[in-house]
């Protein structure tokens, strides 16, 4: 396993690129950490593939120096970087047998034909298809491949890191938590670093101790699950992580104020910035309903079984709150924001408030 | 729900059975009349049963053209399905260059056979052919005509001209349908380009290679058209394929009974090989 280093990544598909807009990644620098669990997040096209095949040397970044643990890799073919990667669609060899296909990776690198026996073995064990061994992988289930497709990564006992490209889309739902939860223990038990492409920010929240959200080939975040939930550094966290998604609304600040059309909202603190393009964010959970507050009118009500989201309108502006499944919406509805959960963009990113 | 039975729905497929009896099936029973029976013209016809049938299979005039037909078969199998593999594996995958490589692959199936035939006839004489007379200046001793081994040589290397791209687009639509994905899983299994030929490319490739085998099969062992305008089955009897012998046999010497004969037993043949191929290639895959 190995510490990953980016050091000011850039990508263009084209040659001679000019501007931003022809970059498919525009610039990373970041480092992940030996035997960490990371999810890279965002929406299709935002360049997390792309990073991710950067790494795993299946492209060669245009600008900039990857490192494996300090030494540099940035011109190594894949298989010198000692890499596996998971795709979304199961890759397996038809033709051979479970035990075979997870013996492949380790002939083609002339390993000893009892240590091929002895690491094949042991690798069948750990994704659970030990039974299987003798069968044609032809035939599995999606899943089953899938696992195919990591073992042949975890045989070879020294890969640097492995790399998931959106593993799940094609397994059952029920298939996917089993398999997530094999994936945690896999990682808890033997400490791979593990880099997670994926789109869906449950797979994202659950897999990972540190998400990495990307949008439009940049990264915009990096933390833990909470911290993008609370603190979302751009508006396009906000809007990505949650579901209803952080309601965004344009606000004229003053001091520790915050004008929105007629209504007045107090701030835990004055933002270190002023004039226009400032943006208040506010998370559906920390919009309080009440008969006090700003008045709203309610559109819709959605009961989605835990809670009910409330589709109001404040100022002329859609507004989504989160009611409690037994609480009811008041005869006269007003809404309060709770300041613990008010954050303060300029031009979509985030500002800190002062005391 | 009731459902309703009636049998409206045979009307449906009358217009096609009516097709099949006039272009297939009113045709063969034609042959099956012939071959039962003998006329010595006049439209008056005498039973013979099984005679035609017996001789046939007791001549061997018959037999000398199945063995020229199964080698025949075997040599352009063993040419154009290697060839066609390699030079499928060896297109552009993008770029300018695969249409103009499927064009330039679709054209000699575009060519009328017997003008196929008209080509390598004239391509090959030694007199005014640009290859025979090539051929020639350059010391070969080369003459189609006169030589069985150089007819074979010409009628073989016209098919593989005229045949290997049907192998070579099959291939080819077989290996695009691969995803990028079993090329970078297989460059991080560190694959060498054999084993991702033998484990990924052949194996996909597998259901097209059927096709083009039991294609290619049928066809040349049906062959008729160009060895007919190249050699016209000399010299000799050396390049005389079934086919050529039936219709010398039916056309030439007007023996409707024994040629008759001779198309049924040419007919079940085909439909058996072509049945045993099928059988073996997907049972093959069935077990595997």
């Amino acid at each position: 396993m190995a510490r990953i280093d980016l050091n000011h990544i850039r990508h263009a598909y084209g040659a001679n690129p000019k501007s931003d807009k022809d970059y498919a990644l525009r610039e990373v620098h970041h480092s992940f950490d030996d035997g960490g669990a990371y999810a890279l997040l965002g929406p299709s096209g935002c360049g997390k593939t792309t990073l991710l095949n950067i790494i795993s040397g299946l492209l060669h970044a245009s600008h900039g120096q990857l490192l494996f643990d300090g030494k540099d890799v940035t011109r190594l073919s894949t298989q010198e970087r000692n890499i596996a990667q998971v795709f979304q669609f199961p890759v397996i060899y038809d033709t051979m047998t479970v035990y075979d296909n997870l013996a492949f990776p380790l002939r083609n690198r002339g390993v000893a034909e009892a240590d091929v026996d002895r690491k094949v073995r042991e690798t069948l064990e750990m994704i659970d298809l030990a039974s299987w061994a003798k069968r044609k992988a032809r035939g599995l289930t999606a899943d089953q491949k899938q696992k195919i497709s990591l073992g042949r990564g975890l045989v070879r006992s020294d890969v640097n890191a492995i790399l998931f490209d959106e593993p799940l889309t094609v397994i059952d739902p029920h298939m996917k938590w089993v398999l997530r939860s094999q994936l945690k223990q896999l990682h808890r038990r033997f400490g791979y670093t593990m880099i997670y492409v994926t789109h869906d920010q449950t797979e994202a929240l659950t897999f990972a101790e540190k998400v990495v959200v990307m949008y439009d080939g940049e990264i915009v975040q990096i933390g833990t699950p909470a911290e993008l939930f609370e603190r979302p550094k751009h508006t396009f966290v906000g809007y990505f992580i949650g579901s209803p998604g952080m309601n965004v609304m344009p606000v004229a600040v003053d001091g520790r104020r915050a004008r929105l059309g007629e209504q007045v909202i107090d701030l835990p603190g004055a933002p270190k910035a002023e004039g226009n393009g400032i943006e208040l964010g506010i998370r559906p959970e920390y919009v309080r309903l009440g008969a006090k507050g700003m008045p709203v009118t309610v559109r819709k009500v959605e009961d989605i079984g835990r809670h009910k989201v409330v589709r109001a309108s404040l100022e002329g502006r859609e507004i989504a709150a989160i009611l409690g499944e037994d609480d009811n919406v008041p005869a006269d509805p007003h809404v309060t924001f709770d300041p613990a959960g008010i954050n303060l963009y300029d031009k979509s990113w985030r500002v800190e408030m002062g005391a | 729900m009731e459902k309703t039975w009636n049998n409206k729905a045979w009307f449906m497929v009358l217009p096609v059975l009516v097709l099949v009896a006039f272009s297939a099936v009113i045709p063969l029973m034609t042959v099956v009349n012939y071959s039962v029976q003998d006329t010595f013209g006049g439209n008056q016809f005498f039973w013979a049963g099984a005679e035609w049938f017996e001789e046939m299979l007791h001549s061997d005039r018959f037999w000398a053209a199945m063995g020229r037909n199964l080698i025949f078969s075997a040599i352009i199998l063993s040419i154009q399905i290697p060839l066609g593999i390699f030079i499928a594996l060896n297109m552009p995958r993008k770029g300018w260059g695969v249409p103009v490589c499927l064009v330039l692959m679709a054209l000699p199936l575009l060519i009328p056979w017997n003008v196929v035939g008209t080509i390598w006839q004239v391509f090959g004489r030694i007199d005014i052919g640009l290859l025979g007379y090539t051929l020639h200046a350059l010391g070969f001793d080369y003459n189609y005509v006169n030589d069985p081994f150089d007819a074979w040589v010409t009628v073989i290397v016209m098919d593989v001209w005229h045949w290997t791209s049907l192998v070579v687009l099959l291939c080819y639509a077989g290996l695009v349908s691969i995803p990028d994905a079993f090329y970078q899983a297989a460059k991080i299994d560190g694959a060498s380009r054999w084993a991702v030929f033998r484990y990924i490319q052949l194996p996909k490739m597998q259901r097209v290679l059927l096709i083009a085998v039991l294609l290619r099969f049928m066809d040349s062992f049906m062959i008729y058209t160009e060895p007919f305008v190249v050699t016209g089955g000399g010299p000799g009897n050396s390049t005389t394929f079934l086919s050529i012998d039936l219709v010398k046999m039916a056309v030439g010497q007007f023996d409707l009974g024994p040629a008759a004969a001779m198309s049924i037993i040419y007919f079940l043949i085909v439909l058996l090989l072509s049945w045993v191929f099928y059988t073996v290639m997907t049972n093959y895959d069935v077990e595997k």
